[in-house]
């Protein structure tokens, strides 16, 4: 006891015994150590020599005196969950998720509005109009089952094919072609390619180009979450491809260690650009990472909506409720090529895809079995298929007439304030616009500001930036109350710093 | 009798160590008595480690911000953090090891004083660490990131420079993370080599969107850090490790604020201005003092604080009037930050410079282990410097 007493005496953070020197300290139940540290190390852990068992702190395991490689198994997967077979059917009655008419409808009217949508812009591409794009074919049935089983305030971060999720969330088709057209009403201002889709009110993340970086911001946003009580799930999409990506590893990682309510979503389309995925992995799909790190994870069916659905649904309930990650990984099929940068038929063969479009569609699957219930007919689609192409053609041509945003729009946002140095590169560019700006395509872009009028402008901006964050911060992403309470009590902590 | 004098010592050490004895039989030192003879025993050859490069100078006591304590550069960072963490409900500090106190101390107290929520450990990922405050700083609660030291923070760059920096601008102000600081020990140390004692400020310096703040003592690391946290934009904040215990000076207890993109002078001179951050500004300080002395030169010293955005007016105002420039930093010459400031002086002040602008810079290598005497900007190259550019 002396010796624990004396070793209590001795020890103090300053002291460079770390880690190692700790374990003798927890032996010798030094208090100020226990008092201290995480729930971890004050489990005691009871050392007892005439005891045979494995004593490592890394593992929770029996010995074994058998040498035996564990076999990956890969033959024999994860097994893929279904509610519906390929003919729109329910194959076990009690998996069905017996939704309304209403609520199914919006489904199918959401992934074929999409599909129609896309066919539109990508030939605006084709055609020039445009300078990029992305469809979604054959992976609708992913957005939208898991859509739908959120609430409206979970936050979505995605990676670039998820644009059904705007869409089941009402995004409407005019912030679609705005953002891919950049014209003056697209709400990023016409700084990203096409279809790198925000929504603050939607509570969609901007989407960014580099792959899985939005894996850890997820987690980091559910943890957020969780200590705001918030009751809300961050839900994070990505391919299979993005998931080789380090931050995909880091994300999972951490949003096991951390307890985080986050629904991890993978859609394994079975390409990223050329390479399949025999390429991109050697296990078992994504799914089967999940346990590695102690992450409760399911595969389905991503073709079939009403799968993806229940699986999004539980896992959300559950995730909330306790306060830890799932992984769904989602099967499916990217129909489409890559984006209008890619001709796949580089790759892979016409029946292949064939097959995909025609046998196991989420888009047909779906409306078989709305045919098969009474709730949709032939007459029904021609109808539907008029009016949503109506409506699209509508949204693109008004958005093909729109201008461009102003040109000073390349200087602001960089901070919340502009700094000097910038603002003096904005008059550079306003000077030279004056007197080269017949090189430049000018009129198809908003009237450019005179220079002089910049900086009364800059006051102005300064002024209703100041009042727009503090606006702003009251509607989080999460839009609860209590985060609302803490962005408040931001906004009063902030009023007075000293930055400009 | 020098070997019985020898072991005697030894023997007291161990005796004052006290308790550590079954520790030390626990680590195997179990050394013969008198194995490890004094240093002068092994003659000439054995060297003393060195003294550091600069003296630490401290400010005088601010009164302007009530009560003071007598603080080192890690403590007054601890109070910065405890203080933002007692204001601000949504804050929260996380990295490697943060939990325990640091590896450097910064964090002692915090957990035990705001919960394990508020207060904890991550896995070993710079990249997740990053991601994970962004995404914190997204949904707009206060997160303190903390990479354990500076360079390790490469492969959070992706993040970094990828996303913190450009997340407000490519959503057209719909999302920011704003409210996400990353600190991180930075420069040398003496004994730190490769990969304890780089200072990649330049790295970041060229990354439109995020701030990058480097403090010169306690004082200026409460404040600064202050500002940085509550900063509506991602910042950067090194903290000069050799400088956790060996500055110490009087640092007010309650928060306060030092703006950021300002620079300082901290010293009013007429012939040449000097330029540096963190440690450096030590080193410059001396130089200064010396060229009074030796050279009858007065200098100006200015303590550029901010490097993104940084003070381009007074570095160019001091320059009008003294028409010299020498900036010094102990990273690698070539694409080092002192260029970007050397660059933007002469198409400013072109006309009133009245030499060269002079950067005595760290090499262009990695940063060496035994050889760091050699390799640093220490006072003797600064000073050999300014003195070419005086006769210039």
């Amino acid at each position: 006891m002396a010796v624990a007493a004396a070793a209590a005496r001795v020890w103090r953070p300053s002291r460079g015994l770390g880690r190692a020197g700790l374990p003798l300290l927890r032996l010798l139940g030094a208090r100020g150590l226990a008092r201290s540290h995480t729930h971890r190390w004050q489990q005691q852990r009871h050392f007892s020599s005439l005891d045979d068992k494995p004593q490592f702190p890394g593992a929770s395991a029996e010995f074994i005196d058998k040498l035996e490689f564990i076999q990956p198994n890969v033959i024999s997967g994860i097994p893929i969950y279904r509610v519906m077979d390929r003919q729109g059917q329910i194959i076990n009655p009690s998996e069905d998720p017996h939704l309304p008419q209403e609520k199914v409808l919006k489904f199918y009217k959401s992934m074929t509005l999409l599909n129609t949508m896309d066919r539109i812009l990508y030939e605006s591409q084709r055609q020039g109009r445009i300078s990029f794009y992305m469809t979604n074919y054959g992976e609708e049935g992913t957005h939208v089952g898991s859509a739908a089983a959120l609430d409206d305030t979970d936050l979505v971060f995605g990676q670039y094919r998820e644009a059904g999720v705007l869409m089941y969330r009402d995004y409407p088709l005019e912030l679609f072609m705005a953002q891919c057209y950049g014209n003056v009403s697209d709400l990023g201002k016409g700084r990203q390619m096409p279809v790198h889709y925000g929504c603050r009110e939607r509570h969609f993340v901007t989407i960014s180009s580099p792959l899985a970086t939005q894996i850890p911001q997820a987690v980091g946003a559910a943890y957020a979450a969780k200590r705001a009580n918030a009751n809300r799930v961050v839900i994070c999409y990505f391919g299979e491809g993005a998931a080789s990506e380090g931050d995909a590893h880091a994300g999972f990682n951490f949003a096991a260690t951390l307890e985080c309510p986050i629904i991890f979503f993978c859609r394994n389309n079975g390409y990223a650009i050329s390479t399949p995925t025999s390429e991109q992995y050697r296990g078992d799909g994504i799914a089967a990472r999940g346990p590695g790190y102690g992450i409760l994870s399911i595969r389905v069916d991503g073709n079939d909506v009403f799968a993806v659905y229940n699986a999004t649904k539980e896992a959300r309930r559950r995730a909330v409720a306790e306060n830890q990650p799932f992984l769904i990984e989602a099967m499916t099929y990217r129909i489409g090529h890559h984006s209008t940068s890619d001709d796949s038929s580089a790759y892979r063969s016409v029946d292949e895809v064939n097959y995909w479009d025609k046998q196991d569609h989420p888009i047909s699957r779906l409306r078989h079995h709305l045919q098969s219930r009474g709730w949709w007919d032939d007459e029904q689609e021609k109808a539907w298929r008029k009016q949503s192409r109506k409506k699209v053609m509508e949204a693109f041509e008004q958005a093909e007439r729109k201008l461009k945003p102003n040109p000073n729009l390349i200087f602001s946002d960089v901070y919340q304030e502009m700094p000097a140095q910038l603002r003096k590169q904005q008059e550079s560019l306003a000077r030279h616009l004056q007197t080269y700006g017949e090189h430049y395509p000018l009129d198809h872009f908003e009237k450019q500001v005179p220079p002089n009028t910049l900086r009364s402008q800059a006051v102005l901006e300064a002024c209703s930036a100041r009042l727009l964050h503090w606006a702003g911060s009251l509607v989080s992403p999460f839009s609860t109350l209590s985060y609302t309470v803490f962005s408040q009590g931001l906004g009063e902590g902030t009023s007075g710093t000293g930055h400009p | 009798m020098a070997a019985v004098a020898a072991s005697a010592g030894w023997l007291l050490r161990l005796r004052a160590a006290g308790a550590d004895g079954p520790w030390r039989r626990l680590c195997g030192a179990g050394l013969p008595r008198g194995f490890l003879q004094s240093a002068s025993a092994y003659g000439a050859a054995a060297q003393r480690r060195q003294v550091a490069h600069f003296t630490f100078q401290p400010d005088p006591e601010p009164v302007e911000y009530g009560q003071t304590q007598k603080m080192n550069l890690f403590q007054a960072v601890t109070s910065a953090l405890d203080n933002s963490l007692a204001k601000d409900p949504t804050a929260v500090i996380f990295g490697e090891d943060v939990a325990f106190g640091g590896v450097f101390r910064c964090t002692v107290g915090l957990r035990d004083k705001y919960g394990k929520d508020r207060v904890f450990n991550t896995p070993l990922c710079e990249q997740g660490i990053v991601g994970f405050g962004i995404g914190i700083a997204v949904t707009g609660a206060t997160a303190i990131a903390e990479i354990q030291f500076a360079d390790y923070i490469f492969p959070a760059f992706d993040q970094i420079v990828n996303e913190a920096a450009k997340y407000r601008y490519r959503s057209g102000d719909l999302f920011n993370c704003g409210s996400l600081t990353i600190r991180s020990p930075w420069g040398c140390v003496g004994h730190g080599a490769l990969y304890h004692s780089q200072s990649p400020e330049a790295f970041f310096a060229h990354c439109p969107g995020i701030k990058v703040v480097v403090p010169r003592s306690p004082f200026q690391a409460k404040g600064l850090l202050l500002s940085c946290i509550e900063d509506k934009n991602p910042c950067i904040f090194f903290e000069p490790k050799i400088l956790y215990r060996a500055a110490v000076e009087q640092v007010p207890v309650e928060p306060y604020n030092i703006p950021l993109s300002q620079a300082e002078v901290i010293r009013e001179g007429s012939d040449v201005t000097l330029v540096a951050w963190g440690t450096q500004v030590h080193v410059i300080r001396e130089v200064a003092a010396m060229a009074q002395e030796k050279l009858g030169v007065s200098c100006e010293v200015i303590d550029l604080r901010t490097i993104l955005p940084w003070d381009v007016d007074t570095v160019c105002k001091s320059v009008i009037k003294t028409g010299r420039l020498l900036v010094s930093h102990e990273a690698p010459l070539t694409g080092g930050f002192a260029s970007e400031i050397s660059s933007t002086v002469q198409e400013e002040c072109f006309l009133n410079l009245e030499a060269p602008i002079s950067r005595v810079c760290g090499y262009d290598t990695p940063f060496p282990h035994i050889f760091e005497p050699f390799y640093i900007p220490d006072k003797w190259k600064c000073y050999d410097a300014l003195r070419k550019m005086i006769n210039y």
